[in-house]
């Protein structure tokens, strides 16, 4: 049985936490065939909006089909929700066959079996419904967008977008691995598509190959453990699969089989952005806003995420692997905050703060509290699109201008007090200000982290509040920076090309310009996504009035049964006080800490920041620190020394290799040595008809006399 | 000689030496005059000539053999020849309406 209720404790009374500890067989429920519809809408919108791209449409035709579909197939998850209910059984619906072969003989038979099947349970539900509907909502919001490319990209932009929410759909649908495997590949491409979409621009396609590459690593994890997983246990569907975990002894088992939560968890790093594999991330902003917040920040990076959660009873079955997911979460976490802290570009900042926010979602799955790490998905999915969205909106009105030092007061601009406002919220929930819906979610992962009785996880819940600190104040330095203080800005240099030419290309003082406005596509998104992350915080106000919490019966009634209970340790930790009372005090602490502290430097103070920078680069002992921050630890150079150097001098000697050994000396030396033959012998035939006759009459002769010779010495008629 | 004398042991009868040689023979004049003549239609002849050499030996063996085969073979090869005789005399004479002349020298750059 699963037993990692021993590390959380079950003496709870709400019938929600009523403790299920096996996994609801399955139900097959042809009856729910429709739900096919909803990877069939963005399948449909992926050719429609292939055509349009084929046929040059020169309308916002392909963004309002992509945003029906999208919508469509949110109504439809909607649908299954309100028919299915939070507890419902899982269900598994066969829609087409796919694979399925049947090998062997003697009684041994194996036998590979994936179908495009979906199971749905509970996670699915959570996941499908923000996957879905913010995906609604930003598809809205990129029709205005990216308006500016009517015409050239824009077909391509939501062929891209259909593209990712039919695999993220599949991913998160899928009924067996392999499904999962293709969706995981899909939302892969359709991110190095869209990453790229600027393809004209150097840096976009060096990103979208970084992301692609970098990814790549990870899920050749993810393959290896599919593989182990269908070697070891003999199928790869969830349903099957969930069962016989379920009967398993936790920490029995082979080499490999304990090498199984090591290769998928090396697959959700890729994909989630975590320690070592997060660099492609960062680099992953050069796609257009809309993709930075729908893929990368909001949906796809938390496929990770929602890997583990769904093999969490395999998980649950190696507490050292869940020791590892925690400690790589935590580490990342703080890890990008020290980045994030230290850039100027904002629209990076956030992305560090997507890396680190996805740190507290390992850190939550790996010490225990699937239904933290979950709500903090959840959260952090719309103040995080929420982030970016306004990060866009700026964008798109200040020609691509992104430096925090080179915007001011936009609150006070005109047609910028939505963005400004709803960038507050955003910057609030995600510094975990008291009460909260961003409080709410990262408080229960530090709880459980610091109730931990091994594995150093206390150490870990520490780490997760340093970060809580770093995370108010790097949030709050791009708002007071950006949103307040004196009006001041200056237009970027249009390098994102999304800009129809408001200001004088050959003027960028910020008297001539005038900034772009959002207009009701971008704001109306705004607000429904504002409204969205204040909505995502009622779930916990539910358990704050002791009722159960939305997503704690959502992870209950799925394969993240496991870490569905939360904490309720009273024992002493720190300082006389017992996790609860540790987190309520130095969150609090953390968050109005971080924020006091950008709003002297960043706020009241500015010259003061730029005086500590240069105290700080002053002193030779210290001045590592901010000079390593501003340039990300050099990670990216560590990693073009240790990894893209040895590649690139393998590559070239591989190439030398097969130019001048493999086919200069091997393949055209043997085809030279006929022709130097041929050479030899050229002089032999000089076109006189008698001369070739001889030589074969000599040669016949030659031949003859051979016979005549062997003939008579042979003694047979002598 | 008393080799081939002994041959005849084998059932060859005295008549079939004669014709092998005479097949031996006929070949030889058709090589030497295919090697020493350059007029393409005499070297024409010559390939004849050895032909019907080998033809001749066909028959030898057959009747060594005391098998009918050899005759028969011998048919198709007068049929084959004079078929044969009418495609190369036709070339013969597409070479000659080119280069107005027959001899075989003429054509020495074709080896290129």
């Amino acid at each position: 049985m699963i037993q990692m209720l021993s590390i959380t404790d079950t003496h709870s009374d709400s019938p929600a936490h009523a403790v299920v500890t096996s996994i609801v067989n399955a139900i097959p429920s042809p009856e729910l065939s429709w739900t096919g519809w909803i990877l069939l809408l963005p399948a449909i919108s992926v050719v429609l909006t292939g055509l349009c791209c084929a046929l040059r449409v020169k309308s916002k035709l392909p963004g309002w089909i992509t945003v029906l579909a999208l919508a469509g197939s949110f109504a439809l998850v909607l649908k299954l929700y309100f028919l299915r209910g939070d507890a419902g059984a899982p269900v598994v619906v066969h829609l087409w066959d796919w694979m399925n072969f049947r090998w062997g003989d003697q009684g041994k038979w194996y036998t590979l079996q994936a179908d495009v099947s979906v199971y749905v349970d509970s996670l699915t539900l959570f996941w499908l419904l923000f996957v879905t509907g913010l995906g609604t909502l930003i598809a809205i919001y990129a029709t205005e967008y990216m308006e500016s490319d009517v015409g050239k990209g824009y077909a391509r932009f939501f062929n891209g977008v259909s593209i990712f929410i039919l695999a993220m759909c599949t991913l998160v649908m899928a009924d067996n691995l392999l499904l999962l495997y293709l969706g995981w590949e899909g939302v892969g491409l359709a991110s190095y598509l869209l990453i790229g979409y600027y393809y004209k621009k150097p840096a976009a396609v060096a990103a979208g190959k970084k992301a692609f590459i970098v990814n790549r690593m990870g899920d050749l994890g993810l393959a290896v453990g599919i593989w182990l997983i269908w070697v070891n246990y003999g199928t790869i569907e969830f349903n099957t699969l969930f069962q016989v975990w379920n009967d398993m002894e936790r920490g029995v088992g082979s080499f490999d089989k304990s090498l199984i939560p090591y290769c998928l968890m090396l697959g959700a790093f890729g994909k989630s952005a975590q320690l070592p594999l997060y660099v492609w991330l960062p680099d992953a902003m050069e796609g257009p806003t809309p993709v930075s917040a729908l893929i990368h920040a909001a949906t796809m990076v938390t496929a990770g995420v929602y890997l583990i959660a769904r093999t969490y009873p395999l998980f649950a079955l190696h507490p050292d692997a869940l020791a590892t997911v925690a400690w790589v979460g935590g580490l990342t976490a703080i890890f990008s905050a020290t980045i994030g802290m230290a850039q100027y570009d904002f629209k990076r900042v956030f992305a560090y703060s997507t890396i680190s926010q996805l740190g507290y979602m390992f850190m939550g799955l790996g010490v225990g509290t699937t239904f933290g790490a979950a709500y903090h998905t959840l959260t952090h999915a719309f103040f995080k699109a929420l982030l970016f969205l306004t990060a866009g909106a700026i964008m798109h009105g200040f020609a691509g201008q992104l430096d925090l030092r080179k915007l001011s007061g936009l609150r006070q601009v005109p047609g910028f007090k939505l963005v400004s406002w709803t960038m507050l919220i955003g910057c609030l929930w995600l510094s975990a200000f008291p009460y909260s819906a961003g409080m709410l979610s990262k408080d229960i992962i530090l709880v459980q982290a610091l109730s931990g009785k091994d594995h150093g996880f206390v150490w870990l819940g520490w780490i997760g509040l340093i970060t809580a600190a770093m995370t108010a104040y790097y949030a709050f330095r791009v708002w007071f920076r950006v949103c307040a203080g004196p009006v001041f800005y200056m237009p970027g240099e249009e390098a994102h090309d999304d800009h129809d030419a408001h200001a004088a290309p050959t003027s960028h003082a910020s008297h001539d310009f005038h900034p772009h406005a959002p207009r009701w596509a971008m704001n109306g998104v705004l607000i429904v996504i504002m409204l969205g992350a204040f909505a995502t915080g009622i779930p916990g106000y539910m358990e704050l009035r002791g009722e159960s919490n939305w997503v704690q019966v959502m992870m209950a009634h799925s394969s993240a049964l496991a870490g569905s209970v939360q904490a309720h340790v009273t024992d002493v930790v720190n300082f006389g006080m017992n996790p609860h009372q540790l987190v309520e005090l130095f969150g609090t602490i953390a968050s109005l800490g971080g924020i006091a502290i950008a709003m002297y430097f960043h706020l009241l103070q500015r010259k003061s920041a730029d005086k500590l920078r240069a105290w700080l680069l002053a002193h030779n002992s210290i001045r590592w620190i901010p000079v390593a921050m501003e340039n990300k630890w050099y990670v990216d150079e560590f990693y073009h020394a240790c990894i893209r150097g040895p590649a690139w001098i393998a590559g070239h000697i591989l190439h030398f290799t097969d130019k001048h050994v493999v086919d200069g000396l091997m393949v055209n030396g043997i085809g030279r040595i006929p022709a130097a033959l041929g050479r030899l012998f050229q002089p032999l035939y000089n076109g006189v008809l008698q001369g070739y006759a001889t030589t074969m009459a000599g040669g016949a002769a030659l031949v003859v006399a051979w016979v005549v010779y062997r003939w008579l010495t042979s003694g047979v008629v002598a | 000689m008393t080799h081939l004398l002994a041959a005849s042991q084998y059932g060859a009868s005295h008549a079939v030496t004669i014709t092998l040689a005479m097949s031996a023979l006929l070949f030889t004049i058709g090589l030497i005059g295919f090697l020493v003549r350059r007029n393409m239609i005499l070297m024409f002849l010559c390939t004849e000539i050895m032909f019907q050499a080998a033809a001749l030996a066909f028959i030898a063996f057959g009747r060594m053999r005391m098998d009918t085969g050899g005759q028969i073979f011998v048919i198709f090869i007068l049929t084959i020849a004079a078929a044969e005789a009418a495609l190369a005399l036709g070339l013969v004479i597409l070479l000659f309406r080119r280069k107005e002349t027959l001899s075989s020298e003429a054509w020495s750059e074709l080896h290129e």
